[in-house]
């Protein structure tokens, strides 16, 4: 049967190869070079300040969040799982995953919601916008690690980047929803009081957002997660790179070390930011309002009115 | 008084070429046929009005009428498509963005009809929205909505979300919001629309009593011609993005402009629109010192059964026909013995519905004007008025059915 390709092949390989190694890299090296810097500084403080950490306190400290934010079982839960992580010997590990899933949220949220807002702003931007998140979340990490380490070279920071590549759409996404779907009646009141467009977003879109940006949250956090493993194939470390180890000694126990850590993490992380989404039921939380309910004692109380009086 | 708010010939129409529909609402086009053949439709039709300082100035209209397209344009928050909208001296229809928020800040705020609380803020902050927008600081800020809050009777409920009253508690929020931000114009878009009926008897009234201290510039938006009569200072009635009649309740009561005002008239309560004044007689009174016979003879002359009878500038009482015309027979010769020190007396600027009681005793009512005496109301008169009534939208419906 005859096919266009017996006339002519086409060497598309070729072209994507000559564009990255003979143009891209080349020319763009030190621009390339210079977005490290931020991401190596927030990554080498984290894991310097975790892996410092005694592993009681942040133990004391991770459980009394996870108690506030999500109760009694997370808290227990949270006690049994990070002794056992610590008995199994990869506390470090866990420590610098959870470096690198952090800054790659603190980057993800540091663009994602600002793109989201502008997304929810304006529709052009939007049309723009969506083809390309949708790229970002389609395409296999696998494919731009290449790209990734040519331009970046290996190691834990190039394997954020690509974490950031990989966990920015959700957090995008939900904050141009978030911010699209608040009321319009309540956007219009707060113009018909004299708002300029910042107060609107700030005093309005953003805090009746905050449930849906903090489930945007919670997702670019898991997928952050889950880019563990596939980033310590560039050099990344952490539990990723237990388990990548385990695969290629074929070494089951070791493998499922690492992977044992990584859900752990995910349960803890995931649980505590959901209660975060969903702290109140009709309304959203500020941001100062969640940090002040983790630290403040007894429970975030609201005075009941009695509806029944005046 | 002067114009606070001064609309002239204000357009708006909803659609990508508005200047295509404008040329056919010149050549006479309804609304439903510039929809029919261009897709656009006509928000408002050409709408001049003045409303005075202090004034309650209402829209009544049908749903789709286009009043909250109009009370929109006056803030801005939508542009008209020609025309111009003064309060005081900005054209709110084209000044700029910054000149615009000025005007929203310092001279008009809004309440809503579904009240469009901010349900992630409490109840004082709120009320001091308008006060935050413009950078006033927190304690002012506070001190100020407790104080709109007391007004409206919330005073309890400052730390409370909104999510935690009731409808009627929550649109006194939205009112507060309003008044705390101090401006002289308050538009209000059919804000008891959403109440039980009960609770929105009561919020009429109280409103009526927050404007007799607060003196605010009113446009307040209803569906509701009874609303609109107990409000209004100023009536407009909309249909299809016209004004059809602009004028007092009496008049727009009175004399509709046309059938489909005078159809909207049929079921409205009179008493409840016209004042006693309006149907009031010159008093034709005698002094006590006159005589019997002559308080007799003028009787039978005007054909009334009953006179009332002063001393000095005071209503010293009421005679009446069948205890005066056997005492003239019996040789009484004054007026003092058989006169009535019991009478009814009700000012003018009460409502018809008022005087029913006293109409029914079958002796006339004294008129007052503050203390003086100023005229009479027959009991004949209270309930010909309120029959006038019944017949002209009686007739107004045959026309209609017949149209
Ligand atoms: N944004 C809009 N786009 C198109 N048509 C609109 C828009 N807003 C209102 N309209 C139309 O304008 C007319 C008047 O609407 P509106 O002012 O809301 O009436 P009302 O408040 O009296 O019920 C209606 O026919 C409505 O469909
Ligand atoms: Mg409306």
């Amino acid at each position: 049967m005859w096919s266009p390709s017996d006339i002519y092949e086409m060497p598309f390989g070729d072209w994507v190869d000559f564009a990255v190694k003979d143009w891209l890299v080349p020319n763009f090296r030190p621009v390339f070079q210079s977005i490290r810097i931020p991401v190596e500084w927030v990554l080498d403080g984290l894991d310097g300040f975790l892996n410092f950490v005694p592993m009681v306190v942040f133990t004391v400290v991770l459980v009394a969040i996870a108690w506030r934010a999500a109760g009694r079982g997370l808290a227990i839960f949270s006690i049994v799982s990070l002794i056992f992580l610590d008995l199994i010997g990869v506390w470090s590990e866990t420590m610098t995953t959870l470096a690198m899933v952090t800054t790659a949220v603190f980057f993800c949220a540091l663009f994602g919601v600002p793109l989201g807002v502008m997304a929810a702003r304006s529709d052009r931007f939007l049309k723009v916008l969506r083809p390309v998140l949708d790229v970002m979340q389609t395409i296999p990490p696998f494919v731009y690690l290449v790209p990734i380490v040519m331009l970046f070279g290996v190691g834990t920071v190039p394997g954020v980047i690509a974490t950031f590549i990989f966990a920015l759409p959700p957090i995008t996404r939900l904050t141009n929803l978030g911010i699209r779907s608040v009321r319009e009646d309540l956007v219009e009141a707060s113009y018909a009081f004299g708002s300029t467009p910042r107060q609107v977003l700030w005093e309005v879109q953003i805090p009746l957002a905050m449930r849906t940006i903090m489930a945007g949250l919670n997702q670019t956090l898991m997928m952050s997660l889950s880019m563990a493993v596939i980033a310590a194939l560039i050099g990344a470390g952490g539990l990723g790179l237990t388990v990548n180890t385990g695969l290629g000694r074929l070494d089951v126990g070791l493998a499922t070390e690492g992977g044992i850590g990584i859900v752990i993490l995910a349960i803890i992380l995931d649980r505590i930011t959901q209660s975060f989404a969903e702290r109140r039921s009709s309304t959203s939380p500020s941001l100062t309002g969640i940090l002040r309910s983790l630290f403040s004692s007894g429970k975030p109380a609201r005075p009941a009115a009695d509806k029944q009086a005046a | 008084m002067s114009a606070k708010l001064t609309a002239k010939n204000v357009y708006k129409v909803f659609g990508s070429s508005p200047e295509t529909a404008l040329d056919l609402v010149e050549q006479g086009k309804t609304k439903d046929e510039i929809f029919e053949s261009t897709g656009q439709t006509v928000g408002v039709h050409d709408a001049s009005f003045e409303v005075d300082e202090g004034q309650i100035f209402v829209v009544m209209g049908l749903s789709g009428s286009g009043k909250s397209t109009l009370v929109r344009m006056l803030n801005g928050l939508i542009p008209p498509t020609s025309g111009s909208i003064m309060v005081d001296d900005t054209d709110v229809a084209s000044c700029s963005g910054e000149d615009l928020r000025k005007v929203r800040r310092d001279k008009i705020s809004m309440v809503f009809q579904h009240f469009a609380l901010f349900p992630h803020r409490t109840v004082g902050e709120n009320a001091a929205y308008g006060l935050k927008v413009k950078g006033v600081g927190a304690s002012e800020r506070r001190e100020k909505a407790q104080n709109a809050l007391d007004q409206v009777g919330l005073g309890a409920y400052a730390d409370s979300y909104p999510d935690e009253l009731s409808g009627g508690m929550q649109q006194r929020v939205g009112l507060a919001r309003g008044l705390c931000a101090e401006s002289e114009i308050l538009l209000m878009d059919e804000p008891f629309s959403a109440l039980d009926p009960l609770i929105r008897r009561d919020m009429q009234d109280e409103l009526l009593q927050l404007q007799r201290s607060l003196k605010k510039t009113i446009i307040f938006i209803t569906h509701d011609l009874n609303e609109a009569l107990i409000l209004g200072d100023k009536i407009a009635i909309m249909k299809d993005g016209r004004f059809v009649q602009v004028g007092t309740a009496q008049e727009i009561v009175g004399e509709p402009a046309d059938d489909y005002v005078a159809a909207f008239t049929q079921d409205i309560d009179r008493s409840r629109v016209f004042k006693v004044k309006t149907i009031a007689n010159e008093p034709r009174s005698l002094t006590l010192q006159d005589s019997l016979a002559d308080a007799v003879e003028r009787m039978e002359k005007l054909e009334r059964d009953a006179l009332f009878i002063t001393e000095g500038d005071k209503i010293a009482g009421v005679l009446s026909y069948r205890e005066a015309a056997p005492a003239l027979r019996n040789g009484e010769t004054t007026i003092d013995p058989v006169l009535n020190r019991d009478y009814a007396a009700v000012q003018g600027e009460a409502y018809l519905h008022e005087i029913y009681e006293a109409a029914s005793a079958g002796m006339p009512i004294a008129v007052m004007d503050g203390d003086a005496f100023v005229g009479v109301v027959r009991p004949s008169e209270v309930f010909a008025q309120l029959v006038r009534g019944e017949e002209a939208a009686a007739e107004a419906g045959d026309r209609m059915t017949a149209a």
